[in-house]
């Protein structure tokens, strides 16, 4: 229950909330009161599990891009017991919106890869909204070759609106880094578990999400194309984002059911804003199960087992006749 | 900026109305006239004395949209061409309805282009040289890259890789991947990605050729992985659209923004090459760099 901000389907859980605090803040201490009190919390739990069980897809957009949603900064506090960051790319400058660095996973050494949008204004605009520049994957690709010539799995947090369109990204060289990164992490001799943990937004997610293992937050989203652009594409205005958001088929539903994430990592009740905490453990939960399974493989079978993976998806038709 | 619109499907936007126009009246039956307009210098153009040309506007060295089937003709020798993978035909996976539904529109892309996708691939010879190819047509949803578009570039670099050909792909698409296809569509970026490291893995030659438009998922994808990169001579390459890069920065764009010189000259070309000498290049290239 930890935030202020509700979204506008949320309204019965606001008015709930607020009956709680009525009640807690009159304390007079009988038992009336505090079964009173327990009462509206269960209905809380209801109507949030009522709520977030149901939540079309352009809700589930809204959920990803919640403002208090734990982003990829809060995962390397809660997840991890160390957080390295290195920041070079070694070309033109370190690009706020990726964020790089070793991390321990318990005992184990990883390099961590993610997406970080920024929590107040200034964060976000240093960050540029989570939209990376060609800098920004040029870092993560050295730091993904770093991790694979010293045997350090790497993982990879996706939250990201999309690469950014601007001048000097095109100038930089945007097509080419997203191109490159995917061809090296399809080619990467160590383990690679990529997580969409709020918003996959077409190639900026996907220039870092070629994994062994690629998952999703239930409530994240992962898609071609933004419902916005698709709107003003197909529509022709951007206020159709919600009819977009319906045929994109881009929710951890979709994606399982089409093969392309291997597993939808469950958020607690009301959303993984509601408690990072548990929401992290889950993470790391996943995170450990993922690493012991893919350190059993040999690592000349991982990026065998990498192309099978990405090779089979798609859907076409191919008549019997040909050829 | 604003939350929300980014993408590299946006890349759609990109092209400026122009070439739209352009890609769609050369398809919706001017090719039936005999005179042509060019839409960079306006000039009334003789159709026959453009085809002799290529398709290049003899007054001022515009290169107009060609089909992937003209291409074949001006790149391989005549009638080597052997076509694979024909009988590929997009799905409906996600059951997409935008206006129309995506069903309904590609029975009329394949009406209006006599194509079945955005997409031909097979091998042929240049100048005896046998290679894979690959030419995508922007006439077909803008040319953008769904699960055939995808698929049968992967199996065309499988291929180039068992017979160890040098790989050739043409790019003319506008439309980056095709949102109509969701998710799936962006994947075949990973998969045709992964397929060309595979090939490069073996020792294998990939030139890709960049027309105007390339765009979005398809410039972020296969288009940039060439051991050698070429470029028409204006085309409009690159991630993001204009427009959409308008809309996020609000500043106006340099004229050369995005186009093969602005490519060449920050690095990512290596050669801006005049439709009437690809074929020439080709063959130069292959001749200096095939060992197998
Ligand atoms: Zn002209």
């Amino acid at each position: 229950m930890k935030t202020d901000f509700y979204l506008p389907f949320e309204t019965s859980l606001k008015n709930i909330q607020a009956e709680i605090d009525a009640a807690s803040g009159q304390q007079d201490g009988s038992s009336e009161q505090q079964e009173k009190i327990r009462q509206l919390r269960q209905q809380w739990v209801d109507a949030a599990r009522e709520i977030y069980s149901n939540l079309t897809p352009w809700q589930t957009v809204q959920v990803a891009r919640h403002k208090d949603r734990p982003h990829t900064v809060d995962y390397l506090s809660l997840v991890f017991d160390e957080f390295v960051e290195l920041h070079g790319d070694k070309f033109f400058g370190d690009d706020r919106a990726i964020r790089t660095g070793f991390a321990k996973l318990d005992d184990r050494k990883v390099m961590v890869i993610g997406h970080q949008k920024g929590r107040n204004y200034q964060e976000r605009t240093e960050n540029y909204f989570g939209c990376a520049h060609p800098e920004g994957y040029r870092k993560a690709m050295g730091k993904m070759k770093l991790a694979a010539k010293f045997g350090l799995p790497v993982i990879c947090f996706i939250d990201t609106p999309g690469a950014y369109p601007g001048v000097g990204a095109e100038e930089r060289g945007q097509a080419q880094v997203i191109a490159e990164s995917m061809f090296l992490m399809s080619q990467l001799e160590t383990p690679i578990v990529c997580i969409v943990i709020g918003e996959g937004g077409s190639g900026g997610a996907l220039g870092i999400g070629v994994g062994d293992k690629v998952a999703m937050l239930q409530h994240s989203y992962y898609s071609v194309i933004s419902p916005e652009g698709c709107a003003g594409i197909l529509w022709k205005s951007s206020e159709f984002a919600e009819l977009a958001a319906d045929a994109l088929k881009f929710t951890s539903k979709n994606l399982a059911e089409l093969n392309v994430v291997d597993d939808v990592i469950e958020e607690p009740i009301g959303g993984a804003h509601r408690d990072p905490h548990e929401m992290a453990n889950r993470v790391k939960k996943y995170l450990l199960q993922c690493l012991d399974e893919l350190s059993q493989l040999p690592k000349s079978s991982l990026a065998q087992n990498r192309y099978q993976k990405f090779r089979k998806l798609g859907m076409f038709l191919e008549p019997e006749v040909s050829r | 900026m604003a939350q929300g619109p980014i993408s590299d499907i946006e890349a759609i936007n990109g092209p400026s109305p122009e070439i739209e126009l352009e890609a769609r009246s050369v398809r919706r039956g001017v090719p039936e006239g005999l005179w042509i307009r060019c839409p960079s210098c306006k000039a009334a153009i003789f159709r026959k004395e453009a085809e002799k040309r290529l398709g290049v506007c003899p007054e001022c060295d515009h290169h107009f949209y060609v089909s992937a089937k003209t291409r074949i003709e001006q790149v391989l020798d005549t009638g080597t061409f052997e076509e694979w993978d024909p009988d590929l035909l997009a799905a409906d996976p996600l059951n997409f309805k935008d206006k129309k539904p995506y069903r309904e529109r590609l029975v009329a892309e394949r009406k209006l282009t006599g194509l079945k996708d955005a997409i031909l691939t097979g091998c042929g010879m240049v100048r005896a040289r046998r290679v894979a190819i690959g030419i995508t047509d922007s006439a077909f949803i803008m040319g953008s890259m769904g699960s055939v578009v995808g698929e049968k570039l992967t199996r065309l670099t499988e291929r180039a890789t068992e017979q160890k050909l040098p790989l050739i792909i043409i790019s003319a698409s506008g439309g980056g991947a095709r949102m109509h296809e969701g998710i799936l569509s962006l994947m075949q970026m990973a998969k045709v990605s992964a397929a060309l490291a595979r090939y490069n893995q073996a020792g294998g030659l990939y030139i890709s050729v960049l027309t105007n438009p390339t765009m979005g998922g398809v410039a972020a994808s296969f288009a940039s992985l060439g051991d050698i990169t070429f470029a028409e001579p204006k085309a409009l390459i690159g991630f993001a659209g204009p427009r959409t890069i308008k809309a996020t920065i609000r500043i106006e764009l340099p004229d050369e923004f995005q186009t093969s010189e602005f490519l060449l000259q920050h690095g990512y070309v290596d050669r801006i090459v005049h439709r009437n000498r690809l074929k020439a290049e080709i063959a130069r290239t292959i001749d200096y760099c095939v060992g197998w």
